[in-house]
C-alpha cells in the first residue's frame, strides 16, 4: 500500500471552514435550513441504510464504476507520459454531476422535500437534477442565464423533456452566476418545501463539503483502477476547474498521497492577459459571493466581474472554496487553458480516441496534453474526463478551425 | 448616546412608531441621492437607510436588483455612497443614516478602512445581508470602534436560541425580516409579523423594525401596530427609476408619497 499522510488532512472545520475559506455568507432566512441540512447530512453519511441506498443507485441507476482508459493513440500523438481518462462522460446523463444530485435527491426525499431547485450553466446540472428529480417523483425548477439558454438548447429541450421548468434569469451577466442568485432567491421564498441542489462544490456550508463527498467516488474509483492497472498511484491529477466539483471529486481521495500532484485547469478564456476569462485563482482575489468566502473575479470596488469561457459550465466568476485552500497550501496547483486550446483538444481526442469530450473537460484534456510532453514516458496522468460534448456539437461547428466565430 | 439610539428613544417616549426608509445611492444618479434623502426626512423618516450597490444581490426582488444595476451602470462606488452620506449628513445634524448592502465591496475597502471613512462621512450603522453573526466578529468589532452599529437580521425561519445569541450581540435595533423572501414580496401575512415581533421581543430589549414587503399606507399600519417601526424601500425604489429622466422631480414625489404612510402609523 501507497504511504499515506498522518495526520491525514482534515476540513472543513466545523463552521464548514476551508483554512480561511468557507463559511456561511448568507441571508438570515436561509440560516435555520443550512443548519438542518449539515446536522441531516452529517447522520446519514454514516448511516449504512443511506450508503447502502447510495451506492446502489450510483451502479444501477448511474451505470458506475465508469472506467478508467487508457488513451493510447492520444499518449502515442503527444510523445511522453501515459494519458488515462476517467470516463466520467460514460455515466447516465452525460457528466458527473449525477453524483452529486442522486445524492442530494435522497437527502431531499429524508427531509420530506417534495420540490427541488437548480442552478446550471452549461444545463449539466440541471438535466442531472431533473433526472433525479422524475426518478423520485420531485417537482424541479432549474435556473439557467438567458445567455447559457441560447448556447446550450439542448439540455434545455431536455429538462423540459424530464418534466423540469426552466426559467431564463435575465439579471446581470445573464449566466451561472446570475442564475445561481435567482435560486436563492427562489429558495428563500420557498424554503419550507423546497431543497436547493447546488451543482458545484461551492455555496454555503455544508455544500462544499457534502457536493465533495457525493463526487469523491470519481477520485475512489480512479485510485483502486490505476492501483490495480499499474500497480502504483498516478504521478498527476488533472481536471477542470469552474465551481470545481469534478475536480474536487478526483483529488480528495489523493490528498493524504504525498506523491500524486494535481493540477486544476481553469478557463482562460481568450487569454489571462485580457479580462475576458474566468479563471479566479489564477487572476483573482479572495472575496465573498455566493454564500462562501473564496476566490473571485471582481473589481477594485468589491464587485463581481463578468466572465467568458467558450464552456458554459466554466463561465462563473467563482471557484469552490476547498480550491482556494489548496491553492494556498500549495497541494493543488491551477493552470489554465484558453477557448482555443480547449477546442483543438477537443478535435484531438475525437480524431485519436473516437471520444467527444465536453468544452468543460477540453480545457483540461488540453492542458494535459502539453504537460504530458514534457514528462518521460514512465509517468502516468489521470485526467478527468468529466462529460461529453454531445450538447458542445452546435457550438464547435459555428466556430473555424482557428476557434474563432 | 447614539443618533439611532436617540431616535428610537424619542419616537418611544412619543409613543410613535419609527419610519425608516430605503434608496438605493446612485440610482438614478448620484446627484439626486441626497436630495432625495433630505425629502424622505421631510416626508416624516425617522432612519434613511442608504443602499450600497452590488453586482449580486441575492436577497433582493426585482425592484432593488435593478437599481443596483442602474447605479452600477453609472459606475456608482462604495466610497460615492460614503460621499453621498457625507453630503447628507453636512445638512442634517440629527437624521440617522444607515448603510445596507452586501459583504464583499465592504470586505474589499478592509473593514478598518470601512469604518473610518463611514464614521467620518457621519453614517450611524451598518446592515450587511449576507453577513451573519457567526461570521461577523472582525466587522463588529471595527465597527465598534469607530461607534458604528452593526445591525442584525432577525427572519420568520431563525429558531430561538439563535434568535438569544442574535440578540446578544446585536445593537442599535433589530431588523426583523417579515416574511420568507426577497424585498418587495408581496406576500406579507400581519398575523405572522405578529408572532414573530412577540418571540424576538421575548429575547431582546432593543426596538425591533419590520421590513420586506410594505409597500402603502396600509401595510405600514397594519405593521407598525405590532413593532417598533417599519422600513419602506421597494416602493421608493420604484417611484426613484419611474423618474430616472426627471430627476428633479424625485423629491417631490418621494415626500408626497411618504406623507401618509407616516401619518397612517402615526394614527394607528
Amino acid at each position: 500500500m501507497p504511504a499515506r499522510n498522518d495526520p491525514p488532512y482534515a476540513a472543513p472545520d466545523a463552521a464548514g471552514r476551508f483554512g480561511s475559506y468557507g463559511g456561511r455568507f448568507v441571508a438570515e432566512t436561509l440560516a435555520h435550513a443550512l443548519e438542518a441540512l449539515t446536522s441531516l447530512y452529517e447522520t446519514l453519511r454514516d448511516d449504512a441504510g443511506f450508503r447502502q441506498a447510495l451506492a446502489e443507485d450510483l451502479s444501477r441507476y448511474v451505470g458506475r464504476p465508469t472506467p478508467l482508459y487508457f488513451a493510447q493513440r492520444l499518449t502515442a500523438q503527444v510523445g511522453g507520459a501515459k494519458l488515462y481518462l476517467k470516463r466520467e462522460d460514460l455515466n447516465h446523463t452525460g457528466a458527473h454531476k449525477i453524483n452529486n444530485t442522486v445524492g442530494q435527491a435522497l437527502l431531499a426525499k429524508r427531509m420530506g422535500k417534495p420540490r427541488v431547485i437548480a442552478e446550471t450553466g452549461a444545463g449539466q446540472h440541471g438535466v442531472a437534477t431533473a433526472t433525479v428529480a422524475a426518478r423520485l417523483g420531485l417537482e424541479c425548477r432549474v435556473f439557467m442565464g438567458a445567455t447559457d439558454i441560447e448556447r446550450q438548447r439542448l439540455n434545455v429541450y431536455r429538462m423540459e423533456l424530464l418534466g423540469a421548468e426552466v426559467v431564463a434569469v435575465e439579471s446581470g451577466s445573464r449566466t451561472l452566476k446570475d442564475a445561481m442568485n435567482e435560486a436563492m432567491r427562489d429558495w428563500v421564498t420557498n424554503v419550507d418545501t423546497t431543497h436547493y441542489i447546488i451543482g458545484s462544490v461551492a455555496g454555503p456550508h455544508p455544500y462544499p463539503m457534502m457536493v465533495r463527498d457525493f463526487q469523491a467516488v470519481i477520485g475512489q474509483e480512479a485510485r483502486a483502477q490505476c492501483l490495480e492497472v499499474e500497480g502504483r498511484l498516478p504521478d498527476l491529477l488533472v481536471a477542470c476547474v469552474g465551481g470545481g466539483s469534478n475536480a474536487m471529486g478526483l483529488f480528495h481521495p489523493f490528498l493524504d498521497d504525498a506523491g500524486v500532484d494535481m493540477v486544476g485547469v481553469e478557463a482562460a478564456g481568450l487569454g489571462l492577459a485580457t479580462d475576458r476569462h474566468a479563471a479566479p485563482l489564477n487572476a483573482g482575489s479572495p472575496g465573498v459571493l455566493h454564500g462562501q468566502h473564496t476566490y473571485l473575479m471582481q473589481t477594485d470596488d468589491g464587485q463581481i466581474m463578468e466572465t467568458h469561457s467558450i464552456s458554459a459550465g466554466l463561465d462563473y466568476p467563482g471557484v469552490g472554496p476547498e480550491h482556494s485552500h489548496l491553492k494556498d497550501l500549495g497541494r493543488a496547483r491551477y493552470a489554465a487553458a484558453t477557448d482555443a486550446e480547449a477546442l483543438a483538444a477537443f478535435r484531438a481526442l475525437n480524431r485519436a480516441e473516437g471520444i467527444m469530450p465536453a468544452l468543460e473537460s477540453s480545457h483540461a484534456v488540453a492542458w494535459a496534453m502539453q504537460e504530458a510532453a514534457r514528462r518521460p514516458a514512465s509517468d502516468i496522468i489521470v485526467v478527468n474526463l468529466s462529460g461529453r460534448g454531445d450538447k458542445d456539437i452546435h457550438v464547435v461547428a459555428g466556430l473555424g478551425e482557428a476557434g474563432t466565430p | 448616546m447614539s443618533r439611532i439610539a436617540a431616535r428610537l428613544a424619542q419616537r418611544q417616549g412619543e409613543g410613535r412608531r419609527a419610519l425608516v426608509t430605503f434608496i438605493t445611492a446612485g440610482d438614478p444618479t448620484l446627484d439626486a441621492t441626497a436630495p432625495a434623502l433630505h425629502a424622505l426626512v421631510r416626508g416624516g423618516a425617522d432612519i434613511v437607510e442608504l443602499g450600497v450597490p452590488f453586482s449580486d444581490p441575492e436577497a433582493e426582488g426585482p425592484s432593488i436588483q435593478r437599481s443596483s444595476e442602474r447605479a452600477l451602470a453609472k459606475g456608482v462606488t462604495l466610497a460615492d455612497v460614503l460621499h453621498v452620506a457625507a453630503a447628507f449628513r453636512r445638512a442634517d445634524a440629527d437624521t440617522p443614516v444607515v448603510l445596507m448592502g452586501y459583504l464583499n465591496p465592504v470586505l474589499r475597502m478592509g473593514y478598518e478602512a470601512f469604518a473610518e471613512r463611514a464614521a467620518a462621512a457621519g453614517v450611524d450603522g451598518v446592515i450587511l445581508v449576507n453577513l451573519p453573526p457567526e461570521e461577523a466578529d472582525a466587522a463588529q468589532a471595527a465597527l465598534a470602534t469607530h461607534g458604528l452599529d452593526l445591525i442584525f437580521l432577525v427572519a420568520p425561519t431563525t429558531q430561538r436560541e439563535r434568535a438569544e445569541h442574535i440578540a446578544a450581540r446585536a445593537s442599535g435595533f433589530i431588523y426583523y425580516v417579515s416574511l420568507k423572501g426577497v424585498t418587495g414580496a408581496r406576500h406579507l401575512d400581519v398575523a405572522d409579523v405578529e408572532r414573530g415581533v412577540a418571540a424576538l421581543r421575548a429575547v431582546s430589549d432593543l426596538p425591533v423594525l419590520v421590513g420586506f414587503g410594505i409597500r402603502d399606507a396600509e401595510s405600514a399600519r397594519a405593521v407598525a401596530a405590532r413593532a417598533d417601526g417599519v422600513v419602506v424601500g421597494s416602493a421608493l425604489v420604484d417611484a426613484m427609476g419611474e423618474r430616472a429622466t426627471c430627476p428633479e422631480r424625485i423629491p417631490a414625489a418621494l415626500e408626497s408619497w411618504l406623507r401618509p404612510v407616516r401619518e397612517a402609523i402615526d394614527e394607528r
